[in-house]
């Protein structure tokens, strides 16, 4: 399936981009992170990170649709 | 104007305190998170904030609406800039208007409290010596 995903912060640094279309087989975002953060690098583990699929905030066990917008987002440090 | 923004160009202070205006506001409560000359015994020299925009919106929505619902407040306004920002530039603004000033303490508390947990927001250090980084404080 193909997924586009956001990038930011400290994974943008690391994945060289802030967004990139994915082609994968992964159906689920905990399966998909661990595809990514291999190729990319990452050294965040999911239980540092939160993840947002379409917009809104979700789990790992989340399934994927095609064409669905995944963000996996570090600790946040606003204010 | 929304309740909760997300802000390219230097927050106005002013317009956003005249937002809070309302008859029945006998207290008004404002906050400024201001860009700080260091952090963590480093010295800093200003800071870029990069934010998901989409969601950060909603989920500062989100937080003004929970913040209603326990507090008796009038108006609730909630700012947070974006980009490259200098030492005492405004960074975030939270202002909160109410019968009484406990509720608008309260309110002005639990937001800004709310926002540097839980708005997808992130600050990167840009140091007098050394590269910049970004900042992943572990969560509360």
């Amino acid at each position: 399936m193909n997924y586009k995903l956001l990038y930011f912060a400290s994974l943008c640094d690391a994945a060289g981009c802030s967004e990139e279309a994915v082609s994968s087989a992964a159906c689920d975002v905990r399966s998909l992170y661990a595809e990514i953060a291999a190729r990319h690098g990452f050294s965040f583990t999911p239980e540092h990170l939160r993840v947002a699929v379409n917009g809104a905030f979700t789990d790992w066990e989340q399934r994927l649709a095609n064409n669905d917008e995944v963000v996996f987002l570090p600790p946040v440090s606003g204010g | 104007m929304e309740a909760f923004g997300i802000s390219a160009t230097p927050i106005a202070v002013d317009a956003l305190r005249r937002e809070l205006e309302s008859a029945g506001a006998g207290a008004v409560v404002c906050f400024e998170g201001r860009v700080r000359d260091h952090n963590d015994g480093r010295a800093v020299d200003g800071l870029t904030y990069q934010a998901y925009v989409e969601l950060a919106k909603a989920e500062g929505a989100c937080i003004v609406a929970e913040a209603r619902a326990r507090f008796s407040v009038e108006r609730i306004v909630c700012v947070h800039r974006v980009g490259d920002l200098a030492l005492g530039e405004v960074a975030v603004w939270t202002g909160v208007s109410a019968g009484h000033r406990g509720a608008a303490f309260d309110a002005c508390r639990y937001v800004i409290d709310e926002v540097k947990a839980r708005v997808p927001i992130w600050k990167r250090e840009h140091y007098v010596e050394g590269a910049p980084e970004w900042l992943h404080p572990a969560a509360r």
